[in-house]
């Protein structure tokens, strides 16, 4: 597998780690044992979609530019269709909304 | 037809024409007492102890392919029970004791031979590590057996112990694991269920869950709807797919684990054998062949192919632990698709819908689990409560703190 | 006279060198240019090896790597290789070969009784018997299988041989050197873009090499060697020759393995055995070729028997005769084609037996020539050494024939292995009766005979079409090239599958001549239900040797459509797994073996600890000293005392430069920190140290360990060794991907800073030896966790922290890489008045445990701050990671191991690592057990063993007696929960 990454260009899987499903952290409020934030936690940490298709997930350039990346790929053909920065603006939005 | 020697000599002299399909080819019937989802190993052991332990005999098997044609069939073939956790060894204990009256319990030979499972240590914080989980078992009544150095050399000459990166020191033994001829247990157990009545349907999707007010009614599928009063999912590979047909998202991310046989050989090692400097095992099937496999891939796929980065890791490991594997050859390579939970241990519980059962999550060991998790979730099916030896499996564990994470990789699959 | 002979002239050997060799220790001389199989052939040689389950005698079936039977040892001592296929072994002087799966010897092979037992032992049959009773599996049963089981011995020795690795990329790869190779490289080339071209051969040409072509009227070897020619010339062409593609990966990536010195006795010095290719291509051509299929009948596995391709290319390519009476049986026109050579070659077939009832066009001259069965078949094979004659039946009776070979043509199936490793399912063709790839996946087309086409013209053009095509998808303008004019060529066959009858006639008909599945195997597998293709395969291993089934899969796919009266294609078939041909493991590990098997990471002063003769420990990939020995010292533990009085006593200096540094700096560090921590690092004053504790978002601990805080806006993190790379990939994903707002920067510094702990209570004085002035290291002026950025030794910039890990007055200097040789010698001579000595990593772990400061023992991802008695550190009442899951009822439970001390009653009892630990008098069993010791060592301090453990509900238990259970090790030792730092309590010591 090659991942285009935005700094380095075209790389080799071993150059990167991942981190798996790209999931948003959830917006922690004053009371930290409130049950639905728990749950809204445990949803995030323990639970995935896990589609059989497109699936957008974090990797690190850890042999590279150290970006952690969004990547959106294919889990049935390892096709990746987008790879940007997930750091982006856009990318930020997208996560806070 | 039970298999003796009789009938062995008599098929011979009659040019083989008395053997009977060893399970019938089924179609549905319009409802069941219990569908099993899944023709692999958990869900033929499933139905086969309904049959056996429950007598409930009214049992559907539905396989969207062939029998056995998933993890089942892709595995590299160990038995152990040498785990730490108190939540783990119980249960893979009860599956090795069916491991070893299986062949009887199903007039099948599945080949189970306890040639006994060795995990190399090479550092003092990994002896001590091993020797809490070694200490583990034999609290729990598990055979385990800690090895120095010369006494690993002795059982398996032909490790590098001179020159090795990482020097083997010692290594942990549990002499009842081993390996078992993993589609004979598929095949075993679902002659075995057959003779008692349960039907095992292949080439039959599942193409829904029919819910209606929280209760399960049956499935859809490829061959119409099946009615059922109670259904067991067992589809590792498949499990979030099917799981997501009643509206559940799973705490399972689907990857490769890619295995790797040699040409067949002439005996050169006689025990399963794990790499403690990085993630390679091996041992060698009674037809020769050696057979190996190292760390996952460590991206989701239901691609059922590896990577190169993970194949050539597999090779360095494999050299690295025996230098005599190098001018040896790889003849077949494969990736199964395994349910990596999120804390390394499976799930065998009851789900939110009434009636509807899951069993899943097994990452790398669901071959091993084979009996023991078809034991226990028919006992679950049957009276509505877990066996005690699966009782940590719960998917409630995950909100209550109460996970199971052997390695402590913490909740990132792919580092399990 | 029977079996083969050396043509007096014809083919592509050498017949000016002669070569001498050995099979089975027996003197034999071919030419250069001859496989073994052919120099083997050419000798008269019949029986090559013995089959896996009967041991009947096998001779040769093919000419290449399809082949199934003539399976040898190759090589002796540390290059013995078992299971290789004579007909891919090229000739060299010296070769020694062996037969396997005999004894005593490959003529008479005792385990041949197997055959006698052959209606006993039917495919499954394992499965039904071996049973009773019970325990003699594993004692008679299997042992007495896996003897008799496996082909070639493996050698245990150290392979003598290098590998290496190497890399290629390009636009376009061209998998195969025959005609459609040919031409798509050569379209390729020409339109400028680059190409690798890959081919198994030695040479290029495929089957142009092992026939009779005419192009453009010139034998077509002319025509191969000018392309060749050209594409050499090229510089935009690379070609790579033995070299076989092995696998297909995501992105375009293909394995590929060049066999540099298999055609030599050994590897010339610094040559590499065989090369692993990694090539990156933008678009791939499969042309791969087809492999004739024998047809089934009964007797067919008998030495002499062959493939009619096979029997041609032994002609053309080596000069061979594989016999002197052959007969052809033949369900294709191509089977003609043989004949017809064979009788220009003036070795006139004894019979051409077609399965068709009409002979084919354009081949009356054969018709002429020799006699014709039409509409005939073999039902007997005979000759227990090799085939002697032939029982052939058509509608005008019954015929004998005595022959020495026979060649089987069945139809060509094409080579697709590779574009089935993307799970591309083959399409059935009824043209060829045969299986095509499928669509073209992951950029891999094929070309040429591998896509079912035969006839040279079309092949040829396919292969430039082909190449015009994958240059077109790439954007690369590209013109067409002229292609040389093939004569006329016929193609036809019928399907001629063995037809199970109402009689089982198939008991001796092969189809997997390597793993002796029968036809009769594939009726049985039907008739107790394997009737999937997969459960055929699995019940009677059908296609799972070291041929992967190339010549058998499809034959016995027939069978079965004709048992479950489906067509071929309703069947299915098996995908082909990967590699396309075995490869070595250690050519795919290359040189990461041994001590080169990972890398070794050292410190900056690693030389300097040599020097004084450390021991070194492996952590990770750091080396790390772990004692340094005096000549006088018994063993390790008498080091580590030594050393650990030292520092208690005088003073100690040790290498901690593995710890992770990581620099944060920026605006928002305080803030951005607060997030990943779960203590408070915006409460560190400037120019302080503190507590670093990073959870898991799970709410398990990550890693433990110190900040320094430089300036308002500057920390340094010291990390774990251990945790280095994924706390500082952990603290990354903070960064950019949940808090990217945060202005503030990380930087891994582990390996540019050197870092020494100076520790003992002379460690002031050393310390104000190399720090320039004005710096006091006085208790008020520079007070245990102070952080300061000085310089030292006259000017060099140095990070000094006032940390201990010891639990001794002890600090912490940093300074560039660069400079840290320099500096140790610096602090070993000023300490020298002090008495100072160096110390490692076991005598640091001693000091630790005495403090009960938790270490790799402790944080093992399972255990939460909590749990380690850090919760006093963290903050609960801000959002960090880690914060809302640590909460979790499991996670609070007073019950769950605690960190805890242990000390042993009677001193000198020694308790050990992973000891469980029971109420005392309490009977071990899963409900009594309380917990397990997570590190332990010897106390020179205290004179006694000492251990951390995590015990349930811990800390309430302290003053418990309790047994430290180790039944592993057979100790069990009385001995009582006590708190876990074990030496100076109040940490007096550290504040001298």
């Amino acid at each position: 597998m090659l991942i285009n990454c935005p700094f380095c260009g075209l790389r080799d899987l071993g150059e990167f780690s991942v981190n798996g499903e790209a999931v948003a952290r959830p917006v922690a409020h004053d009371d930290f044992d409130d049950a639905d934030l728990r749950a809204s936690f445990v949803d995030a940490v323990y639970f995935r979609d896990n589609p059989a298709g497109l699936h957008r997930e974090y990797w690190f350039h850890a042999a590279g530019c150290q970006s952690w990346l969004l990547v959106e790929r294919d889990t049935r053909t390892h096709d990746i269709s987008k790879v940007e920065l997930a750091r982006s603006q856009e990318h930020d939005k997208e996560m806070t909304s | 037809m039970t298999f003796s020697a009789f009938e062995l000599v008599k098929n011979a002299l009659t040019g083989q024409a008395g053997w009977q399909p060893h399970w019938r080819k089924a179609r549905p019937k319009p409802a069941y007492d219990v569908v099993i989802i899944g023709g692999g190993g958990h869900g033929l052991a499933t139905a086969y102890y309904l049959a056996k332990n429950f007598s409930i005999t009214n049992v559907a098997v539905i396989e969207k392919g062939w029998i056995g044609s998933g993890n089942a069939g892709r595995n590299t073939t160990i038995i152990r029970s040498n785990y730490m956790l108190p939540g783990n060894i119980p249960f893979y204990e009860l599956g090795m004791k069916l491991w070893e009256s299986m062949e009887q319990d199903l007039n099948f030979n599945t080949m189970v031979s306890q040639r006994g499972v060795l995990n190399l240590y090479h550092s003092d914080a990994q002896r001590d590590s091993f020797a809490r989980r070694g200490n583990a078992m034999r609290i729990h009544g598990v055979d385990a057996e800690l090895l120095e150095r010369e006494a690993v050399r002795a059982m398996v000459p032909y490790l590098d112990f001179d020159n090795a990166r990482f020097p083997i020191r010692g290594g942990l033994l549990q002499r009842r694991g081993g390996t078992a001829r993993h589609d004979a247990v598929v095949w075993g157990y679902a002659r075995a269920a057959d003779r008692r009545g349960v039907d095992i349907i292949e080439n039959c999707e599942v193409t829904g869950l029919r819910i209606e007010h929280g209760k399960i009614l049956g499935v859809e599928t490829t061959q119409g709807f099946v009615g059922a009063g109670k259904v067991g999912l067992s589809v590792a590979g498949s499990s979030s797919r099917v799981a997501a047909m009643a509206g559940m998202r799973l705490p399972i991310e689907a990857h490769v684990l890619q295995a790797f046989v040699s040409e067949s050989l002439k005996p050169v090692i006689d025990c399963v054998v794990t790499f403690g400097a990085g993630h390679f095992y091996i041992s060698q099937s009674d037809k020769g062949s050696l057979v190996f496999g190292g760390d996952l891939d460590p991206y989701p796929s239901y691609a059922q192919r590896g990577s190169l980065a993970t194949f050539c890791d597999v090779m360095e490991n494999a050299v690295a632990m025996l230098p005599m594997l190098s001018r040896l050859r790889i003849l077949r390579n494969w990736g199964g698709l395994i349910d990596m939970s999120m804390d390394g241990s499976p799930i065998i519980d009851r789900t939110p819908t009434d009636g509807l059962f899951f069993n899943g999550g097994w990452c790398y060991g669901g071959f091993k689990a084979t009996p023991a998790a078809g034991f226990c979730l028919a006992h679950f099916i049957a009276s509505g409560d877990p066996h005690p030896a699966a009782a940590s499996y719960r998917l409630d564990r995950f909100a209550r703190g109460c996970v199971i994470d052997e390695k402590g990789a913490g909740p990132s699959p792919n580092l399990h | 006279m029977t079996g083969g002979f050396r043509l007096p002239e014809s083919g592509l050997i050498d017949r000016s060198r002669r070569i001498s060799f050995t099979f089975d220790g027996k003197p034999y001389r071919g030419y250069a240019g001859d496989t073994l199989a052919s120099a083997l052939l050419a000798n008269g040689v019949r029986i090559f090896g013995r089959s896996f389950k009967y041991h009947r005698p096998r001779g040769v079936l093919g000419s290449g790597h399809e082949e199934p039977n003539a399976l040898v040892e190759l090589r002796v001592n540390a290059r013995r290789e078992p299971n290789i296929k004579a007909t891919t072994v090229e000739l060299y002087e010296g070769l020694e070969a062996r037969s396997q799966n005999r004894w005593p010897s490959l003529g008479f092979d005792a385990m041949a009784l197997n055959g006698l037992l052959k209606p006993i032992f039917a495919a499954g049959f394992y499965y039904k018997t071996f049973m009773w009773p019970a325990p003699f599996w594993e004692k008679v049963y299997e042992p007495m299988i896996r003897r008799a089981a496996g082909l070639g011995a493996a050698g245990v020795s150290e392979d003598p041989d290098s590998y290496e690795r190497a890399h290629a990329h390009c636009d376009v790869l061209v998998i195969g050197g025959g005609p459609a190779g040919l031409t798509a490289a050569l379209t390729v080339a020409r339109s400028g873009a680059k190409v690798v071209l890959c081919d198994e051969d030695a040479r290029l040409g495929g089957r142009l090499l092992h026939e009779s072509q005419i192009l453009d009227g010139k034998p077509a070897r002319q025509w191969v060697d000018e392309v060749v020619g050209e594409l050499a010339a090229m510089s935009n062409v690379q070609i790579l020759t033995r070299t076989s593609v092995a696998a297909v990966f995501d992105g375009g990536v293909y394995a590929a393995l060049e066999h540099v010195a298999d055609h030599l006795v050994k590897p010339a010095p610094f040559m590499p055995r065989q090369r692993f290719w990694r090539i990156a291509a933008r678009k791939a051509i499969l042309a791969s070729g087809a492999i004739e299929r024998p047809l089934v009948f009964p007797g067919n596995d008998r030495p002499g028997i062959m493939l009619a391709s096979a029997v041609r290319g032994y002609l053309y390519r080596f000069g061979v005769a594989v016999g002197r009476a052959i007969a052809i049986y033949t369900a294709t026109d191509d089977g003609w084609t043989t004949a017809r050579e064979l009788i220009k070659a003036g070795i006139k077939p004894v019979a051409v037996i077609d399965r068709r009832t009409k002979a084919p066009d354009l081949f009356a001259d054969v018709a002429d020539a020799v006699p014709v069965v039409l509409g005939g078949r073999i039902i007997a094979a005979k000759g227990a050494k090799g085939v002697n004659s032939i029982t052939v039946e058509n509608a005008s009776g019954r015929h004998e024939y005595a022959v020495d070979a026979v060649a089987s043509s069945g139809g060509f199936n094409p080579s697709i292995q590779l574009a089935s490793h993307f799970r591309g399912r083959p399409a059935w063709n009824d043209e060829i009766q045969s299986f095509v790839a499928g669509d073209s996946i992951g950029g891999l087309t094929t070309a040429g005979a591998a896509t079912g086409i035969y006839a040279l013209g079309d092949v040829l053009q396919s292969g430039s079409a082909t190449a015009l095509a994958a240059l077109a998808a790439l954007e690369h303008p590209a013109k067409a090239i002229a292609l040389p004019i093939a004569e006329p060529e016929a193609t036809g066959l019928t399907a001629a599958w063995w037809q199970p009858g109402n009689r089982d006639t198939g008991a001796k008909a092969f189809v997997d001549y390597q793993h002796d599945v029968t036809a009769s195997d594939v009726v049985l597998a039907h008739r107790e239900g394997y009737r999937s293709v997969e459960h055929l395969k699995r019940y009677t291993t059908l296609g799972m040797a070291t041929d992967q089934g190339r010549t058998s899969n499809l034959d016995a796919l027939a069978i079965m459509a004709q048992l479950t009266g489906r067509s071929i294609s309703e069947t299915g078939v098996t995908l082909s797994r990967p590699p396309v041909a075995p490869i070595a493991i250690g050519a795919v590990a290359g040189d990461h073996k041994r001590e080169a098997f990972r890398p070794v990471r050292e410190t900056p002063i690693h030389g300097y600890a040599l020097e004084r003769g450390a021991i070194f420990v492996d952590v990770g990939q750091w080396k790390r000293p772990q004692y340094y020995p005096f000549p006088d010292d018994a063993d390790l533990l008498a080091t580590a005392n030594r050393e650990v009085n030292q520092v208690r006593s005088q003073v100690g200096v040790t290498d901690v430069s593995t710890l992770g540094k990581i620099e944060v700096e920026g605006p928002d560090a305080a803030a951005f920190l607060d997030r990943v921590c779960a203590m408070r690092p915006s409460a560190i004053k400037i120019g302080r140290c503190g507590y670093l504790i990073m959870l898991r978002e799970d709410g398990i601990l990550l890693d433990d360990g110190m900040f320094a805080r430089f300036a308002e806006d500057r920390y340094v993190a010291y990390v774990s060794t251990a945790h280095a790379a994924s706390t500082y990939r952990h603290m990354q994903y903070c960064r950019q991907v949940l808090w990217p707002h945060f202005d503030v920067n990380l930087t891994a510094i582990t390996d540019v800073w050197v870092q020494l702990a100076i520790a003992g209570p002379k460690s002031p004085a050393v310390l104000q030896a190399l720090v320039d002035p004005p710096v006091e290291i006085t208790r008020a002026a520079f007070p245990p966790m102070k952080a300061a950025e000085i310089t030292v030794c006259n000017g060099v910039p140095a990070r000094l922290c006032g940390l201990s890990f010891s639990g001794e007055r002890s600090f912490e200097l940093g300074v560039p890489a660069g400079y840290g040789k320099a500096l140790i010698r610096r602090v070993m001579e000023v300490g020298a008045p002090y008495g100072i000595v160096t110390y490692g990593s076991e005598a640091m772990g001693v000091m630790r445990i005495e403090k009960g400061h938790p270490a790799g023992g402790e944080v093992n991802g399972q255990t939460t701050a909590y749990d380690l008695g850090m919760e006093r550190a963290t903050a609960k009442d801000k959002d960090h990671i880690g914060q809302i899951l640590s909460r979790r009822p499991a996670l609070i439970d007073p019950a769950r191991p605690r960190l805890v001390g242990i000390k042993p009653l009677a001193p000198t009892d020694r308790i050990r690592g992973g000891a469980h630990i029971f109420p005392k008098s309490a009977i071990p069993s899963p409900e009594t057990d309380l917990g397990w010791i997570s590190s332990s060592c010897y106390s020179p301090t205290l004179s006694s063993w000492i251990g951390l453990a995590l015990v349930s509900g811990g800390p309430d238990r302290i003053g418990e007696k309790v047994s430290v259970y180790d039944p592993l090790r057979n100790s069990e030792v009385a001995a009582e929960i006590v708190p876990s730092c074990f030496v100076d309590p109040k940490g007096e010591r550290s504040r001298v």
